[in-house]
């Protein structure tokens, strides 16, 4: 496990060496902005929260946490790089939980570049900042799901491509879960159990249980387990096609 | 010691390596040799842990790969096909990088890192990116976090694959200054450099060994090898030649003109052919030995797949 950090500290200054990370940060801070104040209405609604922020990170996390993510293995396939670092005394899970890390950090220093927003609803009002509070860790944890599953669909294919438009469709459906769209399509081929498990899987019904200022420990172990899943079925996937 | 039994891999159909055994010992520079798509990389992505062999079994210095695949791992060094690095990284940075990951701290990891700079001549390029540097800077890059922590074993997939005389000159040097105690697996297709650093040779075709002896023994087997050729710088009467005892062939090349004379096994005809252009007074204007034509023998081998 000492490797863990060492790897960290390589992707995370790997994200910043190439344009990746800014890019990915601007768009972020961009977006968050209009989303904020001309599609959420943070001034119109006349109330002191950031409730219109983080309603619309699932959104954002979307498509851009894929972005973020496809390049993980994809690229260590694409260049031969996987051959030099599975022959290192290093495990491809070291390798994997840093990789994951690293990538997690950066959707943390963006989150924590909005600081302007939660500045501008203290200065206009007074806030719940416990209720911000949670809702920043709660967006967090929910990236880390998104990018556990997007890491795991990078280490699926050798093309950035097909990795992003596969993390995108899972994500969209995990999204989605809780939605008729999804349980529809199983509606009679499945037991009523299975229906609910599958609502049960679905990223907005934690987040906005988290983002409401209750950071229940089943909202915080759902997106635990996820990441965790995802990172494990992302790992066994390395290891038995690291080759191809 | 590195060991090697039965070993076998396929990817479904295709069968890359075929149940091929050898050992390798200690101070034994190991060319790999063999065409294209022979399973070189195949065996030496086995001989690292890369990939899991179908069947059979590798140990090195008695540690079976499949139980202690870390312990084997931290003692090899490795170039894989192409040298692969982190191209956003600078030099020194992918250095460090693979300095710590091979467990190296502090001073320690100060004076390998300055030791395998002045080693492979990296210093003019340090703060470059990887990305942009030459071919063959790139492969010195390789090189050197292959023998950054000084391993026992070195395996060095076409170390020299793509490079400009020079740089084959100087990577072939410091192959040489390496291996004294160590053992060196080295794949390449090209012959020349087997004669230049190797104490062994191995040549696999379809996966299967074909020869495995020393460099001087695979010449031994060329047609070529101690044959004497020469030239005449007017036409003249050289029938005498083919009757010399021990020579068992002549063949002339109609468009150069040149002669080539080849010795029956283990004769030496150096001595009678010298004596008769004496005799003769032939007006030789070029003679020469040969040393045996690697790639004649090489052609031989992989193409018939006559086991030797």
């Amino acid at each position: 496990m000492s490797h863990v950090g060492t790897i960290v500290k390589r992707e995370f200054s790997s994200f910043f060496a190439t344009p990746v990370a800014y890019v990915f940060i601007v768009i972020f801070l961009m977006m968050s902005g209009i989303f904020t104040f001309y599609i959420g209405g943070l001034f119109e609604r006349g109330q002191a929260d950031l409730l219109p922020f983080f309603n619309f990170h699932p959104w954002l996390y979307l498509f851009l946490v894929p972005a973020m993510a496809m390049r993980t293995w994809s690229e260590e396939r694409k260049s031969g790089t996987i051959e030099l670092i599975m022959t290192l005394p290093v495990s491809a899970f070291e390798v994997m939980l840093g990789k994951f890390f690293a990538a997690w950090l950066v959707l943390g220093v963006s989150l924590l570049l909005t600081f302007p927003l939660w500045i501008t609803v203290n200065y206009l009002g007074n806030p719940d900042n416990g209720v911000i509070l949670a809702a920043y860790v709660g967006s967090w944890f929910m990236a880390g799901a998104f990018l556990a599953i997007g890491i795991c669909m990078s280490a699926l294919s050798k093309s950035q491509v097909v990795a992003f438009i596969l993390a995108v469709v899972v994500c969209f459906m995990f999204v989605l879960s809780g939605s008729n769209i999804v349980l529809d399509a199983f509606d009679g081929l499945v037991p009523p159990i299975v229906i609910d498990t599958i609502a049960s899987f679905s990223f907005l019904t934690h987040f906005e249980a988290i983002s409401k200022g209750v950071i229940a420990l089943n909202d915080v172990g759902y997106f635990l387990i996820v990441i965790s899943v995802w990172l494990y079925a992302g790992l066994v996937i390395i290891e038995h096609k690291k080759a191809d | 010691m590195i060991s090697v039994k039965n070993l076998t891999k396929s990817f479904g159909d295709f069968t890359a390596v075929d149940d091929l055994s050898f050992d390798v010992k200690a101070g034994e520079v190991l060319g790999f040799l063999g065409p294209n798509g022979a399973g070189k990389s195949t065996t030496m992505k086995m001989l690292t842990g890369f990939l899991q062999p179908s069947s059979g079994r590798i140990e090195v210095e008695g540690l079976d790969i499949k139980r202690a695949g870390r312990k084997i791992q931290s003692m090899i060094g490795y170039l894989p096909e192409g040298a692969p690095s982190y191209g956003d990284m600078t030099a020194l940075q992918f250095l460090h990088f693979i300095a710590e990951i091979r467990g190296l701290k502090g001073s320690q990891k100060r004076s390998s890192v300055d030791n395998v700079i002045e080693q492979v001549d990296l210093s003019k390029v340090l703060n470059k990116s990887i990305d942009n540097l030459s071919k063959g800077f790139k492969r010195r890059v390789g090189l050197a976090q292959a023998i950054i922590h000084d391993p026992d074993i070195l395996i060095l997939d076409e170390p020299t694959d793509g490079l400009d005389p020079n740089q084959k000159h100087q990577v072939r040097e410091l192959i040489e200054n390496l291996s004294k105690e160590k053992i060196v697996i080295v794949s390449t297709h090209i012959l020349e450099e087997v004669a230049a650093v190797c104490n062994r040779a191995m040549i696999i075709s379809s996966g299967c060994k074909l020869f495995d002896g020393t460099p001087l023994e695979l010449q031994k087997k060329s047609r070529y090898y101690k044959a004497v050729s020469l030239h005449m710088s007017y036409a003249a009467d050289i029938s005498g030649l083919a009757e010399l005892p021990g020579v068992a062939d002549m063949e002339i090349d109609t468009k150069s003109g040149t002669v080539t004379l080849f010795p029956e096994v283990d004769a030496s005809i150096l001595p009678v052919i010298t004596d008769l252009i004496h005799r003769n007074q032939l007006p030789i204007d070029d003679f020469f030995v040969e040393q045996g034509r690697l790639d004649d023998v090489f052609r031989e081998i992989t193409e018939a797949g006559v086991v030797s």
